[in-house]
Parts: structure tokens; C-alpha cells; sequence
């Protein structure tokens, strides 16, 4: 008998008890909802973590100096040597895997303009390269220059967010603003990068030379550094990078060896990693728990086909009194349940769709830094219609069995 | 009869035993049979003397326990299940006592029934085919009717449709007017004879009726899993009957003598 015959007669049977087939399917589409919200969440987190490493650069290595990771900073305490811009230099012109390099040091405070004011979430001193580093791009102006830094300039590039916050009507370019009563113009205006993973607004930042910031308004050595960015030539450099510069800075710090180094260099791709293990296990987790409502869903199809083969006996036996073979009859039942299980499988897809845009639209509101996307992923659709059949085959195929083995003299006796 | 060619039927020494375990039910046994093509043959004897089991042993939806079965030369007693579905299919047409068609499913789908289950038939074939058997059974105005939309005597001759639809080279009717009038019935038993006379169709059939068994051209009395009359006389056949009844059941004390004959039309034997 033909496919296409036979999926009308399926589709007529369920027709013909439609409450029943809406109450059988209910457990496929609670189980289909279920896997496709959580993994189209699932996949907007990780879109969302992932697009934020890119944002951040993800072949960027961090050095740290291990006494700064305990406290305050100290500086010549026995043999233990801050990070300082040196080492940045060094580390860009020595390492041969890697691009660029900038120093970070950090302060905060109040930047004022005229008659307002404003507390960046980060003010920083970094280095002529920083913009690579930290993978930013300027709207308008220009960057610090190797003279901005040797002189420690009272220069700054300010984010968008400052842009907004200080300057309504004029154009920032070559204003000066005051920080500590010391005045810096802008020389530069970054494009906007948006929020981070946690929230944080990433455009809230004012950049000064790194030696301005060290000198005029921490007041410490010139040339000690917090952090040192080293931005690698690529990817699948990073491991070359970071063994040239543990090599180098070993070398520079007179770190013995075997001994402990006086540094740490941190991967953020580990982190992206790691955090990407941590989304894929929940996704797992949560598909997972899906899965068994997929497995109860198939479940109930299994026993209303059961009973649906013992109602409908008689037919059975009609048909196969006019010749239908035992094939004939598994198929026309497998349909059904097929049918009953994609129709499930579709109807929770959309209920899936709909839960998911939803609950990034919750998540959205209240973070209204960040913005999740919403990921309708063909794939997923896909997987929902052959999770769906599967679970349909598998917990179908033994009513439509026990159906085509019917003895055709007992069933045609039915009643 | 003709001495061409192989019969259509041919049982020989056919036994068809139950097993329920503690006690064996013989509804057959060794019963040898030759039913030629274009026959009209009836299937008389009392109830539970095995002559459903008989029609569905015929008609390939049982097999034998013991003997073979011979149908248009094929043997049907080792085939395989869907072998004996290709069978029913294409040789036979069914008609049964309860009709048995499809409920909430038009009279012209049921009569398509069995050419869903036959390759190679299209569609518009099929509906073509199922419109012209119901024209040919008068029911040419009634294709989209339901079955609970129908008269019984309708109804049971959409299931004729049914079992002609496929040309088939015998019809088999196991009761077929048990659940119907006389009148209706009579209708009926004129549509099957018809298509003996005119479309040589084989046709067997299973009554309680006389009146039905009468117009058959052969008359087959069963007794007890066995065939105990085999005649073209319809009055030998009725003996063999009575003779069934008179041995079984004691005679109540008002009835008169022995051998006076029975009124007829209240003759349905007693079980
Ligand atoms: N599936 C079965 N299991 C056990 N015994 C059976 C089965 N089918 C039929 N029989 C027995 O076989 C015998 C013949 O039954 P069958 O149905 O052929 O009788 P029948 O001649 O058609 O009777 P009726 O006129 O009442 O229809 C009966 O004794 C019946 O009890
Ligand atoms: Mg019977």
C-alpha cells in the first residue's frame, strides 16, 4: 500500500477521536517544548559568552605578578619584581608569536566637565597598542603616541557612555575634562562595544597613557604596571606565545629555575573554555531531564496505540480479510503513532520557540545591559522532528506489531 | 463435471482440530472436497457442525490442521501468511453475516478497500472500479453514504461490491442473509445468483435458510466436522438435514408421527 494513502488513513483515524490524539501527544510536546527552549537558551548563553570573548580578543594572554594577585601592590620586596612597562616592551619586541602588547594600570575617580561629573567604571593607563589588545576601535580622534607616554601626557580617549554622560551638545574632540583637578584632552572617541557578559557596561571607560596614570594620578613608580595584556598573532599561537613570554620573564626576573615564578600568565581562552564546559554541561543537564519527559511522552503514545489496536480489532480483522498483509497493517498503525508523535514534536516546538523568547525577553529586562539573543536554530528544529518520529518508531512499533500479528478469524469474531 | 484443466477447489482429508488444553475440538474432520470453477454451491447442517470453519478454511484465513487444500492448482495450506493475504486479495471476495464494513467510512471507500491492498492500482482506478461494483450491486446513488446512513440489505450489498471489486473467482458468504428480512434477503440471494449466471462467478455460501439453499445448483450438509450429504437434489439434501435434527433431538410429545413434514419457513435447525 502506498506512503501516501497510508498517512490519510492515519490522518483520518486520529481525526476521528481528536480530543484522544491531543491528550496522547501532550506528553511529546511538553518533552519537545522542553529540549527546545532549554537548548536554544542553552545555545543564546553560550552565544552570548562566546560573543564576549570575541569582544575581548580571545588569543589575549594575561600576565599577572604574583604579588599583586595577594593584595596591594609591593614594590622590592625581597625577590619578588613587580610587572613593569619593560617587560610589555620586551615581551612585543622579543616574542615572535606575539602581535602586541600593553601595559594596564589602574586607578580610579571623578572626571569632570564643566558644571557635570561622572565616575567611570574604569579609568586605565595602558599603552600605544592598547586598541589592539583590547580589540577596540576609535570613532573619532586618534591614540596615544610613544611621546604621550614618555612625556606622561595629560591626554585621554574617553568610551561612549562618557560621551553621553558629559557631553550633551558639543563635541568632545580636544575638550578638556579635569580628573584630580588635573586637566586631560580628549584626544580620542571610541567606537561603543556594549555590555559585557556580567552586565557591566564596557563603553563606561576613560584611557590615559599608562605612565600618566602611574605618575600624576597614583603617584607611584613610573614604570611599574599592573597587569601586562599580550594580544598573541593568532589563535593557535597562544601556546607558542605564552612559553616565549614565560621564557622571557623568567629570564628578565631571574627566576631560577625550578623555583616558583614571581608572575602568572593567565589564557582566556582556558577561561572561554571552562566557561563553555560549564554552559555545555547545563545544556546537557537540562536536555537530559527533557529527554525523560520525551521517553514518558512516548509512553503514553505506546498505550493509547495499545489500546487503540484492541478498539479497533475488528477493522483489522476486515482489512486483513480483504488482503491486507501483516506489513500492511504494521505500517498503517506505525504511521499513526509517527504522526501522533511528529504533530507533538512540531506543536512543542513552537511552545518551545515561544518559552524561550520569552524568557530572554524576561532575562533582557532585567538586565538591561545585556542583551541575550534569542537563537531559533534550524538544527534544533530538525532534532525536535527526529526526536519526535524516533520517540513515535520506538514506542509505536509494538502496538502496530501486536496489531499485524492479529489471527484475522479471532479478530473478524471481535467484539 | 469437466474434465479440463485442474478444479478451482480441492480439499483432501482436511481436519481442523482446537486445542483448549484439557479437551480437543474436531471442527473438521477429514473432510474431501471439489468445487468446480462457476459452481453455486450451498453449505447447509445444523450449528457448531463446523461450517464457518469450513468457509474460512476456503476462503484462506485458516488453514488446516491436517490435509491440503488445493486453490486454482496453488497450495494453500504451507503458504506463508502474507501469501495467503495475496490469496484472499486477489481470488476471493468475503461477505460475511455482519456485514463488517468499515463504520464512519463511505460505501464507496469500503468497496476500495480491497484494491488499497492490491499493487498497482491508482487511485483513480480504485474509485473508478469501487463506483462501478456499487452500480453493479444498485447502489450507484448511494457512494457517499455511511454505513450507519444504509439499510441492512444496503449495506450488505456494498459488502458484495466489496468482495467483487477485485474480480475475484470465488465469492464466499458465511450467512450472508442472517442478519436481514425475507424480503431484503431475497434481494440479496437474486444479486448472488445473478453474478453466477451472468459473471460466472464460483459462489459458496453458508444458510440456515432453505428457501436459499434451494435455488443452489449443489448442496453440501455437514454433520459433526463432516460432509454426510453431497447432492444437486435439494429434497436429498433436506432428508440428510431432518435426518440430522430427528437424530439429535427427541421429538416433543405433541408433535405428530414420524416422517410428517415440517412446516416450512420456521425450519432453521436447531443448535
Ligand atoms: N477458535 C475456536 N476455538 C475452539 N473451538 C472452536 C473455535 N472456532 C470454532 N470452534 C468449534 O468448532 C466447531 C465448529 O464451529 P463453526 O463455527 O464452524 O460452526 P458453524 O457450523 O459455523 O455453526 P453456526 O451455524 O452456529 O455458525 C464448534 O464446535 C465450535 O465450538
Ligand atoms: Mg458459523
Amino acid at each position: 500500500m502506498n506512503l501516501l494513502v497510508t498517512i490519510r488513513i492515519a490522518l483520518r483515524a486520529l481525526r476521528k477521536n481528536k480530543m484522544r490524539a491531543g491528550l496522547t501527544i501532550l506528553g511529546v510536546v511538553i518533552g519537545i517544548a522542553a529540549v527546545t527552549a532549554m537548548v536554544s537558551i542553552g545555545q543564546s548563553a553560550s552565544s552570548l559568552v562566546q560573543g564576549q570573548f570575541e569582544s575581548l580578543g580571545t588569543n589575549i594572554l594575561v600576565i599577572f605578578s604574583a604579588s599583586h594577585r595577594h593584595g596591594p601592590v609591593h614594590h622590592g620586596q625581597g625577590s619578588i619584581r613587580s610587572l613593569t612597562a619593560g617587560d610589555s616592551e620586551a615581551i612585543a619586541d622579543e616574542c615572535p608569536a606575539v602581535l602586541a602588547t600593553s601595559p594596564i594600570v589602574g586607578t580610579g575617580g571623578q572626571v569632570i566637565y564643566g558644571n557635570t561629573n561622572w565616575r567611570p567604571r574604569e579609568m586605565v593607563g595602558v599603552g600605544t597598542d592598547y586598541l589592539i589588545v583590547g580589540n577596540w576601535t576609535l570613532r573619532h580622534g586618534g591614540f596615544f603616541t610613544e611621546r604621550d607616554i614618555s612625556s606622561s601626557s595629560k591626554v585621554c580617549v574617553i568610551g561612549q557612555t562618557l560621551v553621553a554622560k558629559l557631553f550633551q551638545t558639543t563635541n568632545p574632540l580636544n575638550e578638556t575634562i579635569r580628573i584630580s583637578n588635573i586637566p586631560f584632552r580628549i584626544i580620542g572617541i571610541l567606537e561603543p562595544k556594549g555590555a559585557n557578559i556580567v552586565g557591566e557596561d564596557q563603553d563606561n571607560i576613560i584611557m590615559m597613557p599608562h605612565t600618566t596614570v602611574a605618575k600624576r594620578l597614583r603617584r607611584t613608580s613610573f614604570d611599574t604596571v599592573d597587569v601586562i595584556l599580550v594580544s598573541a598573532r593568532a589563535v593557535d599561537r597562544m601556546p607558542d606565545a605564552q612559553r616565549e613570554v614565560r621564557q622571557l620573564l623568567c629570564e628578565r626576573h631571574h627566576v631560577a629555575p625550578g623555583q616558583p615564578a614571581d608572575f602568572e600568565v593567565q589564557d582566556m581562552t582556558e577561561i572561554a573554555d571552562i566557561l563553555g564546559v560549564i554552559t555545555g554541561t547545563m545544556t546537557l543537564l537540562l536536555s537530559s531531564i527533557a529527554g525523560i519527559s520525551l521517553v514518558v511522552g512516548g509512553v503514553g503514545i505506546m498505550n493509547i496505540m495499545l489500546v487503540s489496536v484492541t478498539e479497533r480489532t475488528r477493522e483489522i480483522g476486515i482489512r486483513m480479510a480483504v488482503g491486507a498483509r501483516g506489513g500492511d497493517i504494521l505500517r498503517q498503525f506505525l504511521i499513526e503513532s509517527i504522526l501522533l508523535a511528529m504533530i507533538g514534536g512540531l506543536v512543542g516546538f513552537g511552545l518551545g520557540v515561544a518559552a524561550s523568547a520569552g524568557i530572554t525577553a524576561v532575562i533582557n529586562s532585567l538586565m538591561k545591559s545585556v542583551e541575550w539573543p534569542t537563537v531559533i536554530s534550524i538544527p534544533a528544529a530538525v532534532l525536535a522532528i527526529v526526536f519526535s518520529s524516533a520517540v513515535g518508531i520506538a514506542f509505536g512499533f509494538y502496538p502496530a506489531w501486536r496489531a499485524s500479528k492479529l489471527d484475522p478469524i479471532e479478530a473478524l469474531r471481535y467484539e | 463435471m469437466n474434465d479440463d484443466a485442474k478444479p478451482l477447489i480441492q480439499l483432501s482429508d482436511v481436519w481442523k482440530v482446537y486445542n483448549l488444553g484439557e479437551v480437543k475440538v474436531e471442527a473438521l474432520r477429514g473432510v474431501c472436497l471439489t468445487i468446480e470453477s462457476g459452481e453455486y454451491v450451498a453449505l447447509m447442517g445444523p450449528s457448531g457442525s463446523g461450517k464457518s470453519t469450513l468457509m474460512n478454511m476456503l476462503g484462506c484465513l485458516d488453514r488446516p490442521t491436517e490435509g491440503s487444500y488445493l486453490l486454482d492448482g496453488e497450495d494453500a495450506t504451507s503458504m506463508s501468511r502474507n501469501g495467503r493475504a495475496r490469496l484472499r486479495n486477489r481470488r476471493i471476495g468475503f461477505v460475511f453475516q455482519n456485514f463488517n464494513l468499515l463504520a464512519r467510512t463511505s460505501a464507496v471507500e469500503n468497496v476500495e478497500l480491497p484494491l488499497l491492498y492490491a499493487r498497482g492500482v491508482s487511485a483513480s482506478q480504485r474509485r473508478h472500479r469501487a463506483v462501478e461494483a456499487l452500480k453493479q450491486v444498485g447502489l450507484g446513488d448511494r457512494l457517499h453514504h455511511h454505513p450507519g446512513q444504509l439499510s441492512g440489505g444496503q449495506q450488505q450489498r456494498v459488502a458484495v461490491a466489496r468482495a467483487l471489486v477485485n474480480d475475484p473467482a470465488i465469492l464466499m458468504a458465511d450467512e450472508p442473509t442472517g442478519n436481514l428480512d425475507s424480503k431484503t434477503s431475497r434481494e440479496v440471494i437474486q444479486l448472488l445468483r445473478t453474478l453466477n449466471e451472468e459473471s460466472g462467478i464460483t459462489i459458496i455460501l453458508v444458510t440456515h435458510d432453505q428457501d436459499i439453499g434451494r435455488h443452489a445448483k449443489r448442496i453440501l450438509v455437514l454433520h459433526d466436522g463432516q460432509i454426510v450429504e453431497d447432492t444437486t437434489d435439494f429434497g436429498t439434501a433436506l432428508r440428510s438435514l431432518h435426518r440430522d435434527e430427528d437424530h439429535l433431538v427427541v421429538p416433543p410429545p405433541h408433535t405428530p408421527a414420524q416422517g410428517a413434514k415440517r412446516p416450512e419457513g420456521t425450519s432453521k435447525p436447531m443448535g
